[in-house]
Order: C-alpha cells, then sequence, then structure tokens
C-alpha cells in the first residue's frame, strides 16, 4: 500500500469524531471561563457515565444494523423498580437485581420479536418503548418515587482511591465491552452479522441467538445505567430517562459507527459519548436551555451521518 | 389473515394492484370495527350515545389526517418519526402567528407551511443524503421537538377566533368539521394513490426499489413527494387540534407518533412497503380509536394507553410479517 493510501485512510478514519471533539473544546474554553476548569472536565466525565453505559451496547446493536429505541424508556423503567425495591426492602442487592432483570425481560423481548417473528428493529423497539413507558406510568401513576436511602447516593457521588465511582464502573462496563467486541467470538460475528449476514448463516452460525445475545445486553447494561441514574437522581421519576436512547444513538453515530455495514468502533463511540457530554455541559455553562441542546444534538447526528455517507462513497 | 395477491415478481409492469385484494383487506378490518363496535355497546351504556359516536369520529379524523401521509411513506417501505413533533411545531408558529396577526388564514398557511418545509427537509435527508428514513426522521423529531420547547420557553397560547376554532369543534349538519376534511383527503388520497401514475410508482417504489428505478421511476423525487405530503398533512392536522383544543403548549404532539403508525399498519399497510391502502389507514384509525376510547368508557387507567398501543403495533407488523412473500 502506498502512501498515498495510506493517508487519507487515516484521515477518514481516526479524526473525524476527535477534531469535532477538540473544537468543541476549544470553543467552549474560549466562551466560557468556568468551562477548562479541573472541577468542571471531572463534571463531564462523572456525567457521561450513564450515557457511555448505554452507548455501548448501542454500539453492538448498530453494528448487527440494528436500533434499540426502548433503551431510555427501559432505563427508565428499570430505575423506577429499583427505587421501588430498594424502599420497600431495603435491600440494594435484590432491588438491583430486579432492575437488571427488567432489563433483561426488555432485552429478550427486543431479540426474539426481532430475530424470531422477523419485526424489524426500528419498530420493535419503538413498540416496547411504548410498552416499557406505559409500565412506568402504571407503576408511578406519574409521580416521582423519593425516600432512597442515602448509601444510594453515595454510589454516584462516592469514590475509590480518589477516582469517582461511576468512573470505575464506566472503565468496567467498557473493558467487558471491548473484550467481548474483540477477544471473543462472539464479539467477530457481529462485525460478520453487520457486514455479511449470509456468510455466517452458512457457517453454521445461529443468528438468532446471536441477535438475542446483543439486545440482551443492551437490556442489562439499561439495568447497570438505571443504578447510576437513580443514585445520581437520588429518586425515581417516569420520564428521567426518555430520550437518553438519542443521545446514545448520536454519540454512536459521531463515533463513526456506521448504520449500514457492520462498522463499528468502539474507542470511536467512547469519544462520541464525550462529544456529546461536552456539547451539553457547554451549552449549559452558556445558559442554553435544554431543548436547544437536543436541537443542536440533532444537528451533529444529521451531519456525522452525512460525513459518514461521503466516506462510504466509493 | 387474508392472502395477500400482491407478489414481488409482477412489479417490473407498473403494478394495477387488483382492486378485489384491497377491498378484502378494508372489508376485513371494517368487519373488525363492527365487531369492536358490538364488545363496546354491549360493555358501556355510553357508548352508544350521539355524544360518544361524534367523538370517536373526530378523533378518528384526526388519527387519520395523521396518517394519510404516513401511509404513503410507508407504502415506500420508509417511515417518518417525526410527525408528533412536527405537529407540535406547526401548531405553535401557527398559533403564534394567529396571536401576532389576527387573521386565521395566516394562521393556517404558517401551519401547513412548517409542515410542508419539515416533510421536504426529510425528504431530502433520505434521498440527497441518503441517511435510513426512520434515522433521519428520528434526528428530524429531537430536533423539532427541541425547536418547539425553546420557541414556547413553557409558555402556553390560548384563545382563538372563533371562525377558526370552527375547524376543531365546529359542526355542519350536525357532523363534526373534520370529518368532512376526513372525507375530503380520504378521496384525494385514495384517487392520487390508485388512480395516478405519481401513486403507482409509489407502490412500485415500496415492492421493490431496483425495479421500480429499472423501470423509469423517478425514485427520488417520488420519495421527496411522499415525506413532504406527510410533512403537509401533519400540519394539517395540526390546525385541526389547534382549533380544537383551543391551546398550544410545547407537548401537544407528544404521543401522537406512535398511534399514528399504529393506525396505518393496523389498516393493513405493510411496513415492508408496496401493499396498503390509504381507506385501509382510515379503518385503522377507526379501530385504534375505539379501543382506546373504548379504554376511557370502561374508566383504564390512561397510562395504559402507551403500552397498549405499542402492543397494537408489535401484533400488526408481526401480522404482515406473516403474510409478506419472503425474499430470502
Amino acid at each position: 500500500m502506498s502512501s498515498r493510501t495510506v493517508a487519507p485512510s487515516l484521515i477518514a478514519r481516526v479524526p473525524g469524531v476527535a477534531i469535532a471533539l477538540i473544537v468543541l473544546c476549544t470553543v467552549f474554553a474560549f466562551a466560557s471561563a468556568r468551562f477548562a476548569t479541573p472541577t468542571n472536565i471531572a463534571n463531564i466525565l462523572v456525567q457521561s457515565t450513564i450515557l457511555l453505559l448505554l452507548a455501548l451496547p448501542m454500539t453492538l446493536v448498530i453494528m448487527t444494523e440494528g436500533l434499540d429505541l426502548s433503551i431510555g424508556a427501559v432505563l427508565t423503567f428499570a430505575s423506577i423498580i429499583l427505587a421501588v425495591i430498594v424502599i420497600a426492602t431495603g435491600s440494594l442487592a435484590l432491588a438491583l437485581s430486579a432492575a437488571l432483570a427488567a432489563g433483561l425481560c426488555f432485552g429478550l423481548a427486543n431479540g426474539v420479536l426481532i430475530s424470531v417473528l422477523g419485526i424489524p428493529p426500528f419498530i420493535t423497539t419503538l413498540g416496547t418503548l411504548g410498552i416499557a413507558q406505559g409500565l412506568s406510568l402504571l407503576v408511578t401513576d406519574g409521580q416521582s418515587i423519593v425516600g432512597i436511602p442515602r448509601s444510594i447516593e453515595s454510589l454516584y457521588s462516592g469514590s475509590l482511591a480518589g477516582i469517582p465511582l461511576p468512573i470505575l464502573i464506566a472503565t468496567l462496563a467498557y473493558a467487558v465491552t471491548h473484550i467481548l467486541l474483540y477477544h471473543t467470538r462472539f464479539g467477530t460475528y457481529i462485525f460478520a452479522l453487520g457486514g455479511n449476514r449470509e456468510a455466517l448463516k452458512i457457517a453454521g452460525i445461529s443468528v438468532r441467538g446471536m441477535l438475542i445475545g446483543v439486545y440482551l445486553f443492551s437490556g442489562l447494561m439499561a439495568g447497570f445505567a438505571a443504578l447510576l441514574l437513580t443514585a445520581r437522581l437520588n429518586s425515581a421519576h417516569p420520564t428521567a430517562g426518555i430520550g437518553m436512547e438519542f443521545d446514545a444513538i448520536a454519540a454512536v453515530a459521531v463515533g463513526g459507527t456506521s448504520f449500514e455495514r457492520g462498522n463499528g468502533w468502539l474507542f470511536g463511540t467512547l469519544l462520541g459519548v464525550l462529544a456529546v457530554g461536552v456539547l451539553r455541559n457547554g451549552l449549559n455553562l452558556l445558559a442554553v436551555p435544554s431543548s436547544a441542546q437536543v436541537a443542536s444534538i440533532g444537528a451533529l447526528v444529521i451531519i456525522a451521518l452525512f460525513i459518514d455517507g461521503l466516506r462510504s462513497e466509493p | 389473515m387474508n392472502k395477500q395477491t400482491t407478489g414481488r415478481a409482477d412489479i417490473a409492469a407498473p403494478p394495477r394492484f387488483g382492486f378485489s385484494s384491497n377491498v378484502m383487506q378494508v372489508l376485513y378490518r371494517l368487519l373488525a370495527a363492527a365487531l369492536l363496535c358490538m364488545v363496546l355497546a354491549s360493555l358501556s351504556d355510553a357508548f352508544m350515545t350521539e355524544n360518544n359516536i361524534l367523538n370517536v369520529l373526530r378523533q378518528t379524523a384526526l388519527l387519520f389526517l395523521m396518517a394519510s401521509g404516513l401511509t404513503l411513506v410507508i407504502l415506500t417501505a420508509g417511515l417518518d418519526l417525526s410527525v408528533g413533533a412536527n405537529i407540535a411545531l406547526s401548531a405553535c408558529l401557527a398559533a403564534s402567528v394567529i396571536k401576532a396577526t389576527g387573521s386565521a388564514s395566516l394562521g393556517v398557511a404558517t401551519g401547513i407551511g412548517c409542515g410542508t418545509f419539515v416533510g421536504l427537509a426529510n425528504g431530502l435527508l433520505v434521498t440527497a443524503l441518503r441517511i435510513p428514513s426512520f434515522i433521519a426522521t428520528y434526528g428530524v423529531m429531537w430536533m423539532l421537538t427541541g425547536l418547539t420547547y425553546f420557541y414556547m420557553g413553557g409558555q402556553t397560547i390560548h384563545g382563538f377566533p372563533p371562525a377558526f376554532r370552527q375547524l376543531g369543534s365546529g359542526y355542519l349538519l350536525g357532523i363534526p368539521m373534520p370529518v368532512y376534511v376526513m372525507v375530503l383527503f380520504l378521496a384525494i388520497g385514495t384517487f392520487f394513490a390508485q388512480r395516478t401514475i405519481w401513486g403507482q410508482q409509489v407502490y412500485a417504489i415500496g415492492a421493490n426499489p431496483v425495479a421500480a428505478r429499472l423501470s423509469g421511476v423517478p425514485v427520488q423525487s417520488r420519495l421527496v413527494l411522499v415525506y413532504t405530503l406527510s410533512g403537509a398533512m401533519a400540519g394539517l392536522a395540526s390546525l385541526i387540534i389547534l382549533a380544537r383544543i383551543n391551546s398550544a403548549e410545547g407537548d401537544i404532539g407528544e404521543n401522537l407518533t406512535l398511534p399514528a403508525i399504529a393506525a396505518v399498519l393496523v389498516g393493513g399497510t405493510s411496513l415492508f412497503g408496496g401493499s396498503g391502502s390509504v381507506m385501509g389507514t382510515l379503518i385503522g384509525a377507526l379501530i385504534l380509536t375505539l379501543v382506546l376510547n373504548g379504554m376511557n368508557l370502561l374508566q383504564v387507567n390512561a397510562s395504559w394507553q402507551p403500552l397498549v398501543t405499542g402492543v397494537i403495533v408489535l401484533v400488526a407488523v408481526w401480522i404482515s410479517t406473516l403474510t409478506r412473500p419472503s425474499d430470502e
């Protein structure tokens, strides 16, 4: 391969999201004196952890040419289950297990509907989004659940050896996902599933089982994210996680994972999560209302997809 | 379910979808709606009252108007997730124009104009930028939601001129105005889809885009057209909602997209494109409205509604996967 072809492919691959991140950081550093402070940067990192927990499985889902629109609503529902059970029994272990089970149930439902019944992923997860949202409203009657033990709050605000606990949890999740995707047979099949489904079938791999596994992983991570969300808010609310799936999809898209062809890049997703986190934090500092932040993230996604489309031109 | 005779092999020749299969689909669904009416009438005394029936008709009309443009999009095997958010922005802009100028017609123009513009943007994202439709319209949905809340800043605009309110809450010969609008657009939509070349091309694109392109269908411009029409219908629906509830808030379009999609799918239009009809969507809207109305009458907690709608969407798509000719 000559250097003529290497240089453009490097430019095409690495920077995209990294450049976006640098540009965003530079702009906000000039626009607000409070942006480039150690406290604020630590803040961005901690606040990005919940999003990372959702964006990691979303990367895998999108690599299989799927989509999980339900993850925000499932996160909300799991958080409500967690809060209800921890208040009723006082046992965090029991509550977390129930939250994880709730996430897994939705993951299983998504996976089965998509792979066994052949319903397209976006419509399946749109339907289960409605179901999870409905269940959340039914359980809470539209009210917040408060009175969660203090010990849970410390899960979000506490630290171990100087490192905030959420960062440790997120690092662990990233490491697990990385190993799963790049160092197991399951991960290799995920790459194949998006890229060449037929080859996988011919090789005798159970595509159904794979898809169910991917969506189960998505539900499981939503359950863990529910723990962080509940600890962060110190309450559970039926609309708390609504729209989080959008930030997660945005992070994955900005991170360079392609919606068609199964090209995934987990580190890109991490950078994408940071880009979304920086964008939200910077706009917050500039006192831009959260509604306008949503619109700007929408614009970010469209730009990222546009670039993605340009890159795929032969 | 019923037999789908609109296979994929007969696409190369511009399809003249047999009237019979469409008519049968509609008849089955009408039968289901009639059964639903009988069940509801026997369960609740309030169902067969004049008030409730007019209410069901009005709701059906609204849902149909939202879903009619969406039907064309789904016929091309696309999806428009921005319908609800488009309605919210169009309604809020129209409301502030009416408030500022006092002119109902300017407000109507604003609402339809905004909806159409959003639809056009969707169409361009899908065609020119080649972004998959559900992702593009999903991104647009959040942008519109953000813009609407930003624009409204938590305020409510209410109290519109009586002439404008007629559009949503008026009656003509004892029948609600929206029903007339519904009948008008049912006729236009059915004529467009079944009796014009463009409509037939929409079916052809959904059934097999490659074959359609090879047989000379201008796929890109027809796609832009259907997304624009879907946006325009959302704009029109936003005006009727505005006129009916007499106030506009940022969350006015919340929870409207899923029912609209459900109406199209229950009406027998396949998510995989190429088969279905605008008439079917009307029956779909009626069935969905009857279900939600029945839940209201039987005093089921309103929190059940998104859940039930979600289940209905999944069941409807599942049925359409069963009848889909396998391409593997």
